[in-house]
């Protein structure tokens, strides 16, 4: 197979150190990155704090049928009188804790390994980007519903489906890690290290990941909201997370053929979906500037 | 070329078959085929439960199940349903229900993405750019299944207030289908819009980027700025020069991303209630359905694999410096 690492042309990394106040400048100074990251925390804080502190609570009937958004509602309720916001909180925040904890462990896990293909070279690289482009082989909805047929219903499902979530995304940051260190290990220092009889595992946690790490975090903010998308149309189709736990793409999924009548239904759960993947990609296109030490000229 | 070929073709055969293999283990494991079975009430006799495990290999060990799954495949048997179907007569119309899909999708997703992309190039952080790259945004996060119900609820509402059928919402054809050559292909063509535009545009949006940020990297490059300094017209060294370089890496992409257009597939029939390949695999996910399963998977993986293959031959015929030995 030609490698082509997956990723935009213009998003080459530096691989100097990232002088982290640096970062932290440009990255304010993209405001609309600075406002998405302000946006996507408000709406973890709500979800999480949010859902605790509001009279309803998630899986209560309330005495209200089919309400319009008012209120005592804000978002309306559905036919059997659940309250919509406090639903709606709820799932983002099973939503989002689905999707950090994929972000976590195919970060971690796919920088590792692309990074010890990377570096070893030769059969050992061979070998595992081989394996790794098997993974993408295969859609990862029905290898997703197959796997989490079993485990949605259970207490810790969130927890299985965000691994098994994990378990086709992480090739993408292999593929993206090794591509960078194959460029890294020909640099002085790796052979410097080398030449002081640093052991392989040393010089990838030492050397190598943490002067990927901008790529790295890039990747993983992309991840988050791939996961967002991901583990919603999982839901959606039946095979993610299932009552009564709820999720923002079940409750899309319930609320469905409420579209012409009970509007509310449908759109908010949606929009939230939206406002939490734009938020985070957003949020990723302002790091990837201000990681980016080539292109900062062209953007102010 | 014709060696490559070949020796490509040769190599792809260990991935499926690995690929297989794994999936094979994974589906296996994944329940109990006769599971809706044994919790019948009344309960069923164990005799028919035997037989039942018999008809479907259970009481053979998983490698050997492996073994006999693959060399059936070969003679043309897809194995044993759970629902007793043919999976072999079932999958393959459905496969060309959901190729047409994906194939139109792609097409139409290429055609905007090379479109707006290069425009974007062109004329970079202008406003043109900025509305194409906030339409970019906002469609890569959306999810496609609500996407496709706010456009399918759409279409109702249109064909409620003209008080006839515009565009079609659900199906892949009517039923029972038109009479006459003509008329079935203006049917199925009218039931792919809704389904092809929603699929095209989970697709678009990442390509779109991916071509825009490849001409910028290709506009900076001596090559073009020597091709322009010779007088050639800027028209044609955008597509001569500029756009061929910027198409080479995109075909690897658009060949990764097929299995995930597969993907969007399966949601997006979902919505639009098409017999596909989507609803073919949920059912038989529900039912455990292993052999109608691995049928699926087996199927898209290798054309899937095919896709890659003329991806890396096209990359050759593309770009001459791919030397093919």
């Amino acid at each position: 197979m030609v490698e082509i690492a997956y990723a935009p042309a213009d998003g080459e990394l530096s691989t100097a150190t990232p002088r982290w106040r640096l970062v932290v400048r440009r990255f304010l100074r993209h405001r609309l990155a600075t406002v998405s990251l302000v946006v996507f925390v408000l709406l973890v804080l709500l979800a999480f704090v949010g859902g605790a502190l509001w009279h309803y609570s998630y899986d209560v009937y309330t005495p209200d049928n089919s309400q319009p958004p008012s209120a005592r509602h804000p978002f309306g309720t559905d036919a059997t009188g659940y309250d919509l916001l406090a639903q709606v909180l709820r799932g983002t925040q099973r939503s989002v804790e689905i999707a950090l904890f994929v972000a976590a462990v195919s970060g971690v896990f796919g920088s590792v390994w692309g990074a010890v293909a990377g570096l070893h070279g030769g059969k050992v690289d061979t070998v595992l980007m081989r394996i790794a482009d098997l993974v993408l082989i295969f859609p990862a909805i029905a290898v997703a519903a197959v796997l989490a047929n079993n485990v949605g219903a259970s207490s810790q499902g969130w927890l299985l489906i965000g691994l098994v979530l994990a378990a086709l995304t992480w090739p993408y940051v292999a593929r993206l890690v090794r591509g960078l260190v194959l460029s890294l290990r020909e640099r002085e220092f790796i052979a410097a290290a080398r030449t002081f009889g640093a052991g392989s595992w040393r010089i990838i946690f030492r050397h190598v990941l943490p002067n990927a790490l901008g790529t790295i975090i890039v990747a993983v903010t992309i991840i988050v909201a791939v996961a967002i998308l991901a583990e919603t149309a999982l839901s959606f189709i039946g095979f993610g997370v299932r009552p009564p736990d709820t999720s923002l793409g079940l409750l899309v999924s319930q609320n469905q053929t409420a579209v012409s009548t009970r509007p509310w239904l449908f759109y908010f759960p949606g929009l939230f979906i939206v406002l939490i993947a734009l938020s985070v990609n957003f949020t990723g296109d302002g790091l990837r500037d201000a990681f980016d030490n080539t292109r900062s000229r062209s953007r102010r | 070329m014709l060696a490559y070929v070949l020796r490509r073709l040769l190599h792809s055969v260990p991935i499926v078959l690995v690929g297989s293999f794994i999936t094979f283990i994974m589906v296996s494991a994944s329940g109990d085929p006769l599971g809706d079975l044994k919790a019948k009430q009344p309960p069923v006799p164990p005799a028919v439960l035997a037989a039942e495990a018999h008809r479907m290999r259970l009481d053979q060990p998983v490698l050997e199940r492996y073994w006999h799954w693959l060399t059936g495949i070969l003679g043309g048997d897809w194995g044993p349903s759970v629902k007793k179907i043919d999976i072999g007569a079932e999958i393959w119309p459905r496969l060309l229900v959901s190729a047409r899909l994906v194939t139109l999708a792609v097409l139409l997703a290429l055609t905007l993405a090379l479109l707006v992309g290069v425009v974007s190039a062109v004329k970079r952080y202008s406003t043109v750019d900025y509305v194409f790259t906030a339409i970019g945004f906002l469609l890569l996060s959306m999810p496609a299944f609500w996407f496709a119900i706010l456009l399918k609820q759409q279409a109702i509402d249109l064909n409620q207030a003209t008080g006839a059928t515009l565009v079609y919402t659900v199906g892949e054809a009517s039923i029972p289908p038109p009479t006459g050559f003509w008329p079935t292909v203006w049917d199925v063509l009218g039931h792919l819009v809704l389904p092809t535009v929603v699929l095209a545009m989970t697709a678009f949006a990442p390509w779109s980027r991916f071509v825009r940020s490849s001409m910028i990297e290709v506009q900076d490059s001596d090559y073009v700025r020597l091709a322009r300094a010779k007088g050639l017209k800027r028209r044609t060294v955008l597509i001569r020069h500029a756009l061929r370089t910027a198409l080479v890496p995109l075909t690897t992409v658009v060949a990764l991303d097929l299995a995930v257009l597969f993907s969007g597939a399966v949601v997006t029939e979902t919505v639009f209630q098409w017999r596909g390949m989507g609803s073919f695999l949920l059912s038989a996910v529900r039912d455990k359905d292993i052999y109608a399963v691995m049928a699926w998977l087996l199927l898209v993986s290798v054309i899937v694999v095919l896709f890659n293959l003329i991806a890396d031959l096209l990359y050759a015929v593309l770009d001459r410096r791919v030397r093919l030995g």
